[in-house]
C-alpha cells in the first residue's frame, strides 16, 4: 500500500523529530528539528486531502521557526550547544505524566467506537472552507481576527522598551521622535 | 487550461533554470563591465564571466571554521537551489507546468519562504558573527516583504477566484493582471528582487558584513549559495509572467515563445533596473513596506475584490 | 490510511510536547513543547475531519483555529520573555513566579 509507505515516512520523521527538539544541545538544531516535525505535520495534513490547509501549515511553521531561532539564540544561555547541559526540572514527574497522558489518549482512540465515516469531502475543500468561514462560521473568523489584532497590539506594547514619552520627550512636544535608527519612510 | 507535462519535465526542470540562471548572471555582468568599462571596452566578452568564477569556485578548497555546524551550514546553502526549483515546478512554461495543483500559488509562497530558513542556516553555520549577522538581516528583510508580498499575490488569486496558477493564467486570456492591478505587480517585482536577496536588497550579503552569509564560504559550498540566489532571481521573476503578464497569452507566437520573451522582459527589467538603485537598508524598508506598502496592497486588493463580486 | 494510526501519531506528538512544556526550564523551550502539541491537535483535527465527517467543514475550521493559536501562542510568548528580560534579565519559569498565589 504506497498511501500507507507515504503515512509512515511522514509520521515516524514527524514523532522522532519531534522528540529530538529536547534531546539536541544545540538551538538551532533543536528549533529546525521542530520545523522538520511541524513540515511532516504539514505533509500528513496534505495526505489525509487538506490541500490548502497543508501548505498553510508548511508556510507558517517555516516562518515562525526561522524567527523561534532568533529568540532562541537570544534567550538560551549556550545556543550552539558547545558545552551540553541539561535544563530540565522535574523530568521523571514529566515523563510519568506523558506516558500517563498517552497511554490514556491510545485507549481512548483503540477503544472509542468511532462513528462511520458520513457523506463525502466536497470536491475542493478549500472552497469549501472560505465558504463556512464566510458563512456559518462567520462569528469564528470574526473572534480570531480580532484575537490576531488583540495580539499584535499587546505584543508590541509588551516587547518595546521604548514608549512615547522616550521618542517625543515627556510633553510629547519633540517634533521628530528620537529614535536610534533614523526611519525610512519618514525622514 | 493548464496540463500537466510529461515525467521528463521534472528531470529538465532545475536543468532549464540552471540555463537561465547563467544567462541571466552572463547580461548581468556584461551591464557591469559596460558600466564600468564604456562601450569601448568590449563589454559583451564579460557574459561568459560568471561561468568562469564558478567553474574556479568549483576548484577552490571549502573552508572549515573552528566549532561550527557544517551540517546545518550546507542544510542552509542547499535549501536555497532547492526552494527554487521547488518553487520553479508549479511556473507554467507556456500553459504547461511541471505540476498544476489546486494551491499552486500557495505552494509557490511557502517554497521561497524556505529562503529565509536558508539564509539564517547557512549565516549560522560556520560560527562567525558576520556571516550570523548576514542570516539575521534576511530574516528582517523578510518580515518587510513578505506582508505585501503575500496580498500581492492574493490579489492575483482573488482576480482569477483560484489558487490554481493554471486558472491564474486563463483568467488573464483578455486583459492582463498587470494592467488593472498595477500596486500588486510593483510590489511583486520589488518583492522578487527582495526574495532572491539580490540587487538593491542584497543587505543580507552585503559588502559592508564582509559578505555577510556568504562570508565564510568558498569553493562548491559558495558556488552553490550563489547560483541559488539567482536560480531564486529567475524563479520569482519568472512567476510574474503566469500571475500578471498574462502567462503564455500574446498574437502570433506560440505561447512558448510568449512565456519566453515576458520572462525575458521582467528578468531585463530587475536585472538592468539594479544599477539605478542603492543597496536599501532592511530597517527603511521595513518602515516604508508597513506604512506605505501593506495599505497600498490591501486598497488594491479591495478594488479588485469589488470588481470580481460586480463581475 | 484509517482514523486510529493518524489519531496515535498525533498522539504521541501531543505528549512528546508535553513533555517539554512540563519539564523544560526555559520558556523558550517551553513554547516549542506547546508548538508541538497543537501540531498533533492539527494532526488529529484533519484526521477527525477526514475520517468521521468530512461532509461537514468543522475539522478543517478546527485547524485553521489550532494555526491561529500557535502564531499567537509564539507572538505573545516571545513578547512576554522579551519583556521579562528586560525588566528582570530572567528567562526561566521557575524565576518568574511572582503571579504564584
Amino acid at each position: 500500500m504506497p498511501d500507507d509507505a507515504v503515512f509512515w515516512v511522514l509520521a515516524v520523521p514527524a514523532v522522532a523529530s519531534g522528540a529530538m527538539v529536547f534531546r539536541l544541545d544545540s538551538m538551532a538544531r533543536a528549533t529546525y528539528a521542530l520545523l522538520l516535525s511541524l513540515l511532516c505535520v504539514g505533509g500528513l495534513v496534505i495526505r489525509l486531502g487538506l490541500d490548502y490547509l497543508g501548505v498553510v501549515v508548511i508556510l507558517m511553521m517555516t516562518i515562525e521557526m526561522a524567527l523561534m531561532a532568533v529568540f532562541m539564540v537570544m534567550f538560551m544561555m549556550n545556543p550552539a550547544g558547545l558545552m551540553p547541559m541539561s535544563m530540565l526540572h522535574n523530568k521523571r514527574g514529566a515523563a510519568a505524566i506523558c506516558a500517563g497522558v498517552f497511554a490514556l489518549l491510545a485507549a481512548g482512540i483503540l477503544l472509542a467506537p468511532w462513528p462511520r465515516r458520513r457523506g463525502r469531502p466536497d470536491d475542493d475543500p478549500t472552497m469549501a472552507l472560505g465558504e463556512s468561514l464566510m458563512g456559518p462560521h462567520m462569528l469564528t473568523m470574526m473572534t480570531l481576527g480580532l484575537a490576531l489584532f488583540t495580539t499584535i497590539v499587546a505584543t508590541v506594547v509588551l516587547a518595546t522598551g521604548r514608549g512615547r514619552y522616550d521618542r517625543f520627550g515627556d510633553d510629547l512636544r519633540a517634533r521628530r521622535p528620537a529614535d536610534p535608527v533614523r526611519p525610512g519612510a519618514r525622514r | 487550461m493548464a496540463d500537466t507535462a510529461p515525467v521528463w519535465a521534472v528531470v529538465l526542470l532545475p536543468f532549464a533554470l540552471a540555463a537561465a540562471a547563467a544567462v541571466v548572471a552572463g547580461f548581468d555582468a556584461v551591464l557591469a563591465a559596460a558600466a564600468e568599462r564604456g562601450r569601448s571596452g568590449r563589454p559583451l566578452r564579460a557574459a561568459p564571466a560568471p561561468l568562469h568564477a564558478g567553474l574556479r569556485m568549483l576548484g577552490q578548497q571549502p573552508r572549515r571554521t573552528a566549532a561550527g555546524d557544517p551540517w546545518l551550514g550546507r542544510l542552509g546553502i542547499a535549501l536555497v537551489p532547492v526552494a527554487a526549483v521547488l518553487a520553479g515546478a508549479v511556473l507554467p512554461w507556456g500553459f504547461r507546468a511541471v505540476t498544476d495543483p489546486v494551491v499552486g500559488v500557495v505552494w509557490f509562497n511557502a517554497m521561497e519562504v524556505l529562503a529565509w530558513a536558508a539564509v539564517w542556516l547557512a549565516g549560522w553555520g560556520p560560527n562567525s558573527a558576520l556571516s550570523l549577522i548576514g542570516g539575521y538581516r534576511f530574516l528582517a528583510q523578510g518580515m518587510a516583504y513578505e506582508l505585501p508580498h503575500m496580498f500581492a499575490l492574493t490579489t492575483a488569486a482573488l482576480g482569477a477566484e483560484s489558487l490554481r496558477v493554471g486558472e491564474v493564467v486563463a483568467a488573464q486570456r483578455g486583459l492582463w493582471f498587470a494592467v488593472w492591478m498595477p500596486a500588486a505587480f510593483a510590489v511583486y517585482l520589488l518583492s522578487a528582487l527582495a526574495m532572491a536577496f539580490w540587487g538593491p536588497f542584497d543587505h543580507p550579503l552585503g559588502r559592508d558584513a564582509a559578505g555577510g552569509a556568504a562570508a565564510e564560504y568558498a569553493g562548491v559550498d559558495r558556488l552553490v549559495l550563489l547560483a541559488g540566489r539567482w536560480l531564486l532571481l529567475v524563479v520569482t521573476a519568472g512567476f510574474s509572467v503566469p500571475l500578471f503578464l498574462g502567462g503564455g497569452y500574446g498574437p502570433w507566437l506560440p505561447a512558448w515563445a510568449w512565456t519566453l520573451l515576458k520572462t525575458a522582459a521582467v528578468l531585463g527589467l530587475l536585472v538592468a533596473g539594479r544599477r539605478l538603485l542603492p543597496a536599501l537598508r532592511m530597517e527603511r524598508y521595513m518602515e516604508f513596506a508597513w506604512a506605505v506598502l501593506v495599505p497600498l496592497t490591501l486598497v488594491q486588493a479591495l478594488v479588485v475584490a469589488v470588481v470580481v463580486l460586480g463581475r | 490510511m484509517t482514523l486510529e494510526p493518524v489519531l496515535l501519531v498525533a498522539a504521541a506528538l501531543f505528549c512528546v510536547g508535553l513533555f517539554g512544556a512540563l519539564s523544560q526550564q526555559s520558556v523558550v523551550m517551553l513554547m516549542m513543547g506547546l508548538e508541538l502539541m497543537l501540531g498533533g491537535v492539527i494532526l488529529a483535527a484533519a484526521a477527525v475531519w477526514r475520517f468521521v465527517a468530512p461532509a461537514a467543514t468543522d475539522g478543517q475550521v478546527l485547524v485553521v483555529l489550532a494555526v491561529t493559536v500557535m502564531a499567537v501562542e509564539m507572538a505573545v510568548g516571545f513578547a512576554v520573555v522579551t519583556a521579562l528580560f528586560r525588566t528582570r534579565e530572567v528567562d526561566m519559569t521557575d524565576d518568574a513566579a511572582e503571579l504564584k498565589g
